[in-house]
């Protein structure tokens, strides 16, 4: 049995495709990061990350594919699920081994798997960035917190980027405690350790709040209800389109 | 300014402006290219969904409840006892913007009821659009109601700084429409309409000259009707939205099933609850008038003048035509397989790339989204075939595609497809 370990970034992954080739060893079992568990009785081949040999694979899928095909690898690898590590491996076998582009057929469960994936990432990442919400703080910048279950914020970096420019923000992803910070010219990666954030709701310390910050939220949180025709109540729909999991983030939400 | 205060005027101004159902973001790409706070993305974002399942985009607000008509379905009718508010247009400016740096929005829908005159109200809403436009730099979405009986000039104003107008119809016909709007008649409402196509029309053409001619509408105009406030066929409401369609600048008409605010008035129906269901047919309906190529009388015409309620637009067309059937999903062209009942646009789009690759069998179909339940009974592929529509009468099928939607009498219909996100082809 092949077990491969590597650091769970989107060049490792593509490294650890390209070694694959170089030992004509293909994994069994994939192991990433500081999380995983050393298996008794296997020895583990540790991947190096090593961005030339990236590159390599990368330009492979693109001239087998597209571009956008391998920009949707990026995206599934974003998945950050046990498994996503594995699903792509054969993905991108199937398309590096095959003779023609095989990025469309559908008649094959790995592409059918792959695009299904593809597609829960980008609605959540669609959801993220309307789901956020920025709470003013007494500096006059923004602040956000949230919890995706994928890793999708640097997908909507660009949309917040573009949107908010005249805004200093930051939003910052809970669950896997990062985040990205935007100063009016650059966005930057930031991990904090003191992060000053009830948990339970992502609001800030009310001593770091802008004064009217609690006014607006209340303001959105009446208008919220007031926009509701409660003749037409459907709470099966509400649900579905806005699930449980984002309460807790919500302003309209909170009691 | 915006204050404590304010929390009572929103509940009554957010309040009055519900029943607009009109909530699209989406169409226009405006960049934000001033460094200034906004942009609009051709695919609207909803922000929230409110209990009634409706997607929340826009901060949809009334800049008055106060009117000097007497529309029988409408809540703010000036017959009507009920609390009255203005906000104004700086208050509105300041609420929209605060909302946006917050992401609670993709921008604003501002209406109003006709305060003094139609200029005078008319003036306002543009205010607000001009000074966000203008001194905010706000670059996000901005939805204006043309109010019908304004000049012409004021909605040209309107048109510069707004991505979409809209005028609401309402009502299907002009008999209907002057008994329960006496203040109104299909002209008042028709005219505006037309000055805003023609502007978008001449505007285009400009742009296409000089690319810095200035927009206007750029993302068209839409129009609400609403549905069983009077005795109007669903063969009379498509025909007028196909002919709408027609124009290029009228992206989406919205039905709205008419809720019962003011149930005194005689001249309407009782209605225990809003006719949801036939609202959501009428919907489906109209995304095969606008996506799926049909023509409005293939789908209600003299013979059938109304939506089945119990089906799908699609499978009730699929049944009167069964000699149209099967379908061999491996070779028919793309505009039949969109008329298969249980494929949609996507499904489409999947099966004409993927049958290049493989013969397809049903096993495939269904991975690419294909509701086989119902499809099976239209389509061959390369297998062994099930029953279809040719051994099996239309009668047959429709009663086992009933059976299998349990959607039937109990009235706990739930909508899937109320304000739909926009399906990949356009
Ligand atoms: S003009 Fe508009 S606000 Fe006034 S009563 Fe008629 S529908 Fe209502």
């Amino acid at each position: 049995m092949n077990i491969f370990s590597f650091d769970n970034t989107f060049e490792g992954l593509l490294t650890l495709v390209f070694e694959s080739y170089q030992r004509k060893q293909f994994p069994d079992e994939i192991l990433s990061g500081e999380g995983s568990q050393p298996v008794l009785f296997a020895s583990t081949i540790t991947i190096e990350t090593d961005d030339k040999k990236a590159e390599r694979v990368w330009n492979g899928i693109v001239k087998r594919s597209s571009g956008e095909n391998a920009h949707r690898i990026y995206r599934v690898f974003l998945a950050d699920m046990p498994d996503t590590p594995m699903l792509l491996v054969k993905y991108i076998r199937l398309i590096i081994e095959s003779g023609k582009n095989e990025e469309t057929n559908f008649s094959e469960p790995i592409v059918v798997e792959f695009n299904k994936l593809h597609q829960k990432v980008c609605k959540e990442a669609h959801r993220i960035n309307g789901f956020v919400r920025f709470q003013k703080t007494i500096e006059g910048s923004y602040y956000a917190s949230f919890a995706p279950m994928y890793d999708v914020l640097p997908l909507c970096i660009p949309h917040f980027k573009d949107r908010y420019a005249d805004q200093p923000w930051i939003i910052y992803d809970l669950k896997r405690n990062y985040g990205f910070w935007y100063d009016l010219k650059n966005v930057s990666r930031v991990v904090f350790d003191d992060l000053k954030v009830n948990s339970q709701n992502g609001q800030l310390h009310s001593s770091l709040l802008a004064e009217d910050e609690k006014l607006f939220q209340q303001l959105w949180k009446q208008y919220y209800h007031s926009i509701c025709i409660q003749e037409r109540k459907n709470d099966k729909v509400h649900r579905q389109l806005l699930p449980k999991r984002f309460w807790k983030y919500l302003p309209e939400k909170s009691f | 300014m915006i204050s404590e205060t304010s929390l009572e005027k929103l509940k009554i101004l957010a309040g009055a402006a519900k029943y607009d159902v009109s909530c699209a973001s989406s169409g226009t790409n405006r960049n934000n290219s001033n460094s200034g706070i906004g942009n609009a993305t051709a695919w609207g974002i909803c922000h929230s969904f409110a209990e009634d399942g409706r997607c929340i985009s826009l901060l949809k607000i009334m800049l008055s409840n106060f009117c000097i008509y007497d529309c029988a379905y409408c809540i703010n009718r000036k017959s009507n006892d009920i609390p009255r508010t203005s906000f104004t247009p700086e208050e509105i400016v300041h609420l929209t913007i605060e909302f946006y740096r917050r992401n609670y929005i993709e921008g604003l829908f501002l209406s109003s009821g006709v305060l003094r005159n139609p200029d005078y109200t008319m003036e306002r809403l543009v205010a607000v659009a001009k000074l966000l436009r203008t001194e905010h730099r706000y670059n996000g979405y901005i939805h204006l109601k043309a109010i019908p009986g304004a000049s012409q000039q004021l909605i040209a104003e309107a048109g510069m700084w707004a991505d979409r107008l809209s005028v609401n119809i309402e009502i299907p016909t002009e008999t209907n429409l002057k008994l329960l709007a006496p203040d109104k008649d299909f002209q008042s409402v028709l005219e505006p309409m037309k000055i805003i196509s023609t502007s978008i029309l001449e505007s285009k053409e400009e742009r296409k000259k000089h690319r810095s001619a200035p927009l206007f509408s750029p993302s068209g105009q839409s129009t609400q009707l609403i549905i069983g406030a009077t005795n109007d066929t669903d063969h009379t409401i498509l025909k007028l939205s196909s002919a709408l369609y027609l124009r290029r600048d009228l992206k989406r008409v919205y039905y709205s099933g008419y809720i019962p605010v003011n149930s005194y008035d005689s001249r309407l129906p009782a209605l225990n609850t809003p006719p949801l269901r036939r609202e959501h047919r009428l919907y489906q309906a109209d995304w095969l008038l606008r996506f799926y190529g049909f023509k409005a009388n293939e789908i209600v015409n003299t013979e059938n003048p109304n939506l089945d309620l119990d089906l799908d637009p699609k499978v009730t067309w699929a049944l009167r035509n069964p000699h149209l059937f099967p379908v061999d999903i491996n070779k028919a062209d793309p505009l039949m397989l969109l008329r298969v009942p249980g494929i949609g646009t996507h499904s489409v789009q999947l099966i004409l790339l993927a049958r290049k690759h493989n013969r397809l069998n049903s096993s495939h179909l269904q991975k690419m989204g294909v509701v086989l339940k119902r499809a099976k009974f239209f389509i061959t592929c390369n297998e062994l075939r099930s029953q279809n529509l040719q051994d099996l009468k239309p009668e047959i099928v429709r009663q086992i595609l009933l059976e299998k939607k349990p959607v039937g009498s109990d009235g706990a219909f739930q909508l899937k497809l109320f304000n739909p996100v926009m399906p990949a082809l356009r």
